[in-house]
């Protein structure tokens, strides 16, 4: 008991600390050694400090405490629980790596003052850690809101170009859009109480009417924060107009918020979920994988590739939320179990392995001034640290053994081998095509990465100002370091984790997965038994460098090991230059074809009498088209109606405030 | 982990090594023989694996240690591939690190480094072969688990071993989804191992080749290690296809007898099943390369109709 209120007390320290060294940051606007050296790197201390005690509080009790702070008869309620601790863990271990490397990164000084941008960057990471504590709506709305705000200033910190303005503008849109969704969802869930604590909310029993209604209300507006399909637009044009370790918090931790609400809501506060629900669920989130993967195939920003990619992942975790739904809601409670385990495992291996490519993005942007894929090409020569981070991270956002980013795949895939013992005969037979559809969206995710990996870092420099790139700095050495050891750590020893984890099942759905059952050994995972699946990561990596060495030395041993340099080959073509690689587009173009109707395409194309010959194609998000532009024409359209009541002649609105008022009386008298 | 495991593991080892060159050359026996060619001998791969680790190896300036890395990885995958999938026994002490989708997942590991090592020179034909490298792995990867997934609902369980014996143990009917499993497989089967009616493992035209161009500019003991890691991925997978629908013969725990037949009787499958490629491969021809997702969709719906009849029908 004591352990954990201290716990809960320590998170709340290290956000005050946070709110202090942004204020700090404040003292010293212009001070970039101040900030880089000192404030930064104090930061990325504390978010170790605070998975400390996110950790500690994760097997324990929930705690809470009332902090006097808010409106009068308002106080802030705050509680730490499993679910909360989990989320903590995954926003220190990023927040620590992205905090370092931001120490190195933010030298440039473009745009914002870095004492400025150490304050927003602080008080966003703030608002995050209270989003997760909050427990009442009145409290998690103000952090949502400020966290909301501190990210739309950090993506327009270079506000100066229109472009960034344009995307700001468009975040901040569909933020707020979000936040009224989850404003109502509240409404509904304390159930006319007027008491918007959870506590309240989790005691209230909704008929299924108004508990679906808070749970589509939840979906949009999380959906909203975390870019589910059709919402999210506002990614792939603010993540290129942040700096890369704003993008990467965005990215690796800000959406994940969006998931832990989902989560909170939907288990914690509703209780028991309806089966259909999971349906919903299972739709969206394989609508919104299938849909980020092959547009993240088609990008040609390397920025915008990895908010796709993002979607994608976000669109998985989706999915697993469905099946976790559809579990709880027919009562299988250790598969359920399995499900959101497959579910937090996979938020967590995405914010460490996406936060370690885009800050892996942001070096190379650094060091190249060059955003487009089609101008970078051969930087592993000139920047190894860098690349070989990244190879870590491509290497888990492809999803393969023995990476991190495999294990939440398979642990989802074990999830779906167990639908056909579903009671419901329809979904007996339709959720396992889910799966099918998530093995596609899991493969092409590696056609991605390889682009991404290979037009980058690999080949022929295709510009010659890229022979003068320069690999990271210490400090940005040291967070892709972290980050690429966690993508290791997660990935090979995934029963600790899961011990770690099991807790928040056990909070959800009421039941863990230790409890249901051995999930291996320290080696050996193995879910349900070992004779129905087992992995085992560390094996398979011992096993496999065991041959690389034996093999190396054997080949040496038994013939030579003699290399010489020379022109490559290329069939004897003697002609070669760095232009003739695949190009982004080149590399995508097998996508584009396959995946033609699902893009809006604007293709030029030379003729043989060009004399200066052009190609050039436009890769369109339909979904501007087909909703966002009818929305905003539709509207424009009630705003023009609206406007004719409107003559600017005093007598006319006279006329109107009369008839009003004999309308009411009128009204009255009935 | 006792002794007789430790054994059949070491002789999974073993088998995979020597039989995996020689399917390869029984292969391109057997197609000679069907194409009236005179045939080269058996032993002809491991002849140019001998002279290719002989030889110096010629590596282009602009390589990268990426490049030189590939090779020892993707031998490794596709080693450690042989000696999962039961080939003689069931009794595997390395069975339990890796089931069914993991296995898929190491052959996307070596997916991923054979194509960024290709990509690493930065020629136009080595990205070409990249491109399409993953172009055919994102189709065929859904399918094969498709089937994988039919094979491991009827036995109910992900695990090569368990699913061998289950399906080994079961009255000898034709199970309707297991058929179609098994065709949706042997199409995915032929698109990885870079084979007609997908690939021609026998050409170097420039315009058409997939798996020759990734291997490009590999020379002396890369292209050998490349080479002998592209005959065990032929192994693996007809292994695992015989694990998969045809698997009686292997060995199981504390069955001593059969453990000595084992051999010949994956030998004989081997070479049943070798020469039927060598078939397919003289009877067809070889597609353009964007028939290629129709012909891997195909492949994809089959194994879904499988899922599907398993779950709807029981069968």
């Amino acid at each position: 008991m004591n352990a954990s209120l201290t716990a809960l007390d320590g998170a709340l320290t290290v956000v005050a600390a946070w709110f202090a060294i942004g204020l700090a940051g404040i003292a010293a606007p212009r001070s970039f050694r101040f900030v880089a050296w000192f404030l930064f790197p104090l930061s990325a201390v504390l978010a170790l400090v605070l998975t400390g005690f996110a950790l500690a509080a994760l097997p324990g009790a929930p705690q809470s405490a009332v902090l006097p702070i808010g409106l009068p008869g308002l106080p802030f309620h705050v509680r730490l629980d499993a679910l909360s601790g989990f989320f903590l863990v995954v926003l220190g271990l990023a927040g620590a790596g992205i905090s370092v490397f931001a120490a190195g990164y933010f030298r440039a000084g473009e745009g914002t003052a870095p004492g400025v941008l150490c304050l927003q960057y602080h008080f966003f990471l703030a608002g995050m850690a209270m989003v997760m504590l909050a427990d009442d709506a009145y409290a998690f709305m103000v952090c949502w809101e400020m966290m909301a705000l501190a990210s739309f200033f950090l993506v327009t910190t270079n506000h100066r170009i229109p472009e960034i303005q344009r995307a700001g503008f468009l975040y901040l849109l569909i933020a707020h859009i979000g936040a009224i969704g989850i404003l109502l969802c509240f409404g509904v869930l304390q159930a006319n109480t007027g008491d918007y604590t959870f506590a309240n909310m989790r005691a209230q029993h909704l008929s299924a009417f108004w508990a679906s209604a808070a749970f589509l209300l939840a979906l949009f507006g999380f959906g909203a924060k975390a870019g589910i399909l059709p919402l999210h637009v506002w990614l792939p044009e603010a993540h290129p107009a942040a700096p890369s370790p704003v993008s990467a918090l965005m990215s690796g931790v800000m959406l994940k918020t969006a998931i832990y609400g989902m989560l909170r809501v939907c288990f914690d506060l509703l209780g028991t979920p309806i089966w259909w629900w999971g349906v919903i669920a299972l739709v969206v989130g394989l609508a919104t994988a299938v849909f980020g993967v092959v547009f993240a195939a088609a990008q040609v920003d390397m920025k915008r590739l990895l908010a796709y990619s993002s979607i994608e992942n976000i669109g998985l975790v989706v999915l697993a939320f469905g099946l976790a739904i559809v579990f709880t809601a027919y009562r299988m409670l250790p598969l359920a179990a399995l499900a959101v385990t497959a579910m937090l495992y996979h938020c967590a291996n995405h914010a460490i392995f996406k936060s370690l490519l885009f800050l892996g993005t942001g070096s190379v942007l650094h060091a190249t001034q060059e955003r487009n894929l089609g101008k970078l090409g051969g930087l592993l020569r000139y920047m190894p640290w860098v690349a070989w981070t990244a190879l870590v991270g491509v290497i888990a956002s492809a999803g393969l053994p023995p990476s991190n980013g495999f294990v939440s795949e398979w642990l989802l895939l074990q999830g779906f081998l167990f639908t056909g013992e579903l009671p419901n005969p329809y979904l007996k037979m339709l959720v396992p095509l889910f799966a099918a559809g998530m093995v596609l969206v899991a493969a092409l995710a590696g056609y991605v990465m390889v682009k991404f990996f290979g037009v980058i870092f690999l080949g022929r420099a295709r510009e010659e100002k890229l022979a003068e790139a320069h690999d990271a700095g210490f400090l940005e050495r040291l967070g892709l370091l972290w980050l690429s050891a966690g993508c290791v750590l997660l990935g090979v020893f995934p029963v600790v984790v899961m011990q770690l984890i099991d807790p928040v099942p056990a909070l959800l759905v009421g039941r863990g997965l230790v409890e249901s059952g051995r999930i291996g050994d320290f080696w050996l995972l193995a879910p349900v038994s070992p004779s129905r699946a087992s992995y085992s990561p560390l094996v398979i990596l011992v096993v496999a460098l065991v041959i690389v060495g034996l093999v190396f030395l054997l080949v040496r041993r038994f013939y030579h090991g003699r290399l010489r340099r020379a022109a490559p080959w290329d069939c004897g073509m003697p002609l070669q230059t760095a232009r003739m690689q695949d190009t982004a587009e080149g590399f995508g173009q097998p996508i584009r074809q396959i995946f033609e109707p699902v893009f809006r395409m604007k293709r030029e194309l030379p003729t043989a009498f060009d004399a200066a010959p052009r190609y050039k194609v436009t890769v369109e998000d339909p979904m501007w088209r087909g909703i966002y532009e009818r929305i905003a024409a539709a509207t424009d359209r009630v705003s023009r109606i609206v406007g004719l009541l409107q003559r600017g002649r005093i007598a006319i609105y006279l006329l109107y405030s009369f008839l009003t008022l004999v309308a009411l009386l009128f009204l009255a008298q009935a | 982990m006792n002794l007789e495991g430790i054994i059949a593991q070491l002789a999974a080892l073993l088998v995979a090594l020597v039989l995996s060159p020689l399917l390869t050359g029984w292969v391109n026996q057997w197609r000679a023989w069907l194409q009236n060619r005179s045939a080269p001998p058996l032993t002809q791969q491991f002849r140019t694996l001998h002279k290719l680790f002989w030889k110096e190896s010629v590596m282009a300036r602009e390589a990268s240690p990426l490049y030189r890395l590939a090779p020892y990885v993707v031998f490794s995958c596709m080693l450690l591939a042989s000696m999962i999938i039961p080939t003689l026994s069931t009794n595997l002490p390395l069975a339990p690190a890796a089931d069914a989708i993991a296995l898929v997942g190491l052959f996307a590991l070596a997916r991923l480094f054979i194509s960024l090592a290709a990509m690493d020179v930065g020629t136009a034909f080595g990205t070409m072969g990249a491109r399409r490298e993953m172009l055919i792995g994102f189709l065929a990867e859904p399918a094969f688990l498709m089937v994988l997934f039919t094979t491991s609902l009827i036995s109910s369980s992900t695990s090569l071993a368990t699913i061998v014996s289950s399906i080994a143990h079961r009255e000898l009917t034709i199970l309707p989804s297991l058929a179609f499993a098994g065709v949706a497989f042997t199409m995915v089967s032929l698109a990885e191992n870079a084979r007609v009616p997908v690939d021609n493992p026998a050409t170097h035209l420039e315009l058409t080749m997939i798996h020759e161009a990734l291997l490009l500019e590999y020379s002396g003991r890369h292209l050998a290690l490349m080479e002998w890691a592209a005959s065990l991925k032929l192994f693996a997978y007809s292994c695992a296809g015989l694990a998969l629908f045809f698997p009686w013969g292997v060995a199981e725990a504390n069955d001593h007898a059969a453990l000595l037949w084992a051999l010949p009787a994956l030998a004989g499958k081997l070479a049943v099943g070798g020469s039927l490629l060598a078939l397919i491969e003289t009877i067809l021809a070889k597609m353009r390369i964007f028939r290629v997702p129709e012909f891997l969709a195909t492949a994809f719906l089959l194994g879904v109709l499988a899922l599907l009849v398993h779950l709807l029908l029981g069968a």
